[in-house]
């Protein structure tokens, strides 16, 4: 079936996955099996050496918990407390400001760059994008939170 | 294998290996240290990590912020007997196979500050030590002979049999108890079934 390829559509070919879909079916349902046969590989390459991991305790290296070797890790100290408790929900504003910004900038300093250039209707859509992150801004203005009480 | 046979087939290009070799090379060549000093000799061990001594040359040189990573811990420097219990602590949650470098005469003995009330006199009282390194403080070179003394032990550990490591033994301990604070010393003093104190026989 291989030698039907001509040479240089088999050097093009870089896995076998994609190879053994030209010996497979032929038409449109080829790719799919393609897809396939990468994401069972993909499976196997990342299950592998767990599961060699384990093998390799049951049959050498007994695993052993205990109390203090599976207590939290506070640099040598016995932790206070539990590490689940809820943060103050005022942060998640300052996140969301943030966001504002570093959206913005992004798209902000190419559109600078190539300003210059642009047509008319490029323009319009960057500032009609920019006006909707400022509209988040005076939001956050608005309900107060630029001011840290 | 015979020894004789082996030299004779690498000379033809061909090499044997098991698998007990193959995991003790691998796990010699690639001892990674908690990043962890105590007192003055962590100086002497950031010093052998850095260019001029270069562990990196023993693949040593991934020094660890967490214990989970870690398979070395090279105790360096004074353990007061504040610190003591950290130490054990941290030990205890380092991954196996572990092993401990005690780096210079505090972490032997308690070095120049044995008479002091509170330091240790040797973390060997409290977790198993592999290699100990004499020293005020020791050289990067000690600390590189130590590291390598240490991968010529692990190489000649096997997998199986009466003679296997700590670590590949069900039966024995992962864990070493962490000692408390007590009002004049920790409590207890030592753990008496990995340390005894050395008994003195009179001659004559
Ligand atoms: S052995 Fe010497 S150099 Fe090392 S920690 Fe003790 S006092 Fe410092």
């Amino acid at each position: 079936m291989l030698c039907l390829l001509d040479s240089d559509e088999v050097a093009r070919l870089a896995s076998v996955g994609l190879v053994l879909s030209h010996i497979g079916m032929d038409g449109g349902s080829t790719e799919y099996l393609t897809l396939g046969i990468f994401l069972v590989a993909a499976c196997l390459f990342a299950l592998m050496p767990l599961g060699l991991a384990r093998l390799w305790a049951w049959r050498f290296a007994p695993t052993k918990p205990g109390p203090v070797k599976n207590s939290i890790y506070e640099c040598g100290l016995e932790s206070q407390g539990d590490a689940w408790r809820p943060f103050k929900s005022a942060y998640y504003l300052y996140a969301i400001v943030f966001l504002v910004f570093d959206v913005e900038i992004v798209f902000l300093l190419p559109f600078a760059v190539a300003f210059g250039g642009l047509p008319l209707g490029a323009v319009l859509a960057m500032m009609l994008f920019v006006l909707l992150v400022v509209e988040g801004l005076l939001w956050a203005w608005a309900k107060g939170v630029l001011r840290w009480s | 294998m015979d020894v004789g046979l082996r030299s004779e087939l690498q000379r033809h290009g061909i090499f044997v290996t098991t698998l007990e070799e193959l995991y003790n090379w691998g796990r010699s060549n690639s001892l990674w240290p908690l990043g962890f000093g105590l007192a003055c000799c962590a100086i002497e061990m950031i010093a052998a990590s850095m260019a001029r001594y270069d562990l990196a040359r023993f693949g040593a040189e991934v020094f660890r912020p967490s214990p989970r990573q870690a398979d070395l811990m090279i105790v360096a420097g004074t353990v007061t007997k504040k610190m003591a219990p950290q130490v054990v602590r941290l030990y205890n949650q380092m991954a196996e196979p572990k092993y401990v470098i005690a780096m210079g005469a505090c972490a032997i003995s308690g070095g120049p500050f044995k008479q002091g009330y509170n330091v240790l006199k040797g973390i060997d009282r409290y977790i198993p030590v592999d290699v100990h390194i004499p020293g005020c403080p020791p050289r990067p070179e000690a600390l590189i002979h130590a590291l390598m003394t240490l991968q010529q032990r692990i190489a000649a550990e096997s997998l199986v049999g009466p003679n296997r490591p700590r670590h590949l033994r069900r039966d024995q301990p992962g864990e070493f108890p962490v000692p408390e604070y007590g009002s004049h010393d920790l409590i207890p003093p030592k753990n008496e079934s990995i340390w005894r104190p050395p008994v003195i026989v009179r001659s004559g």
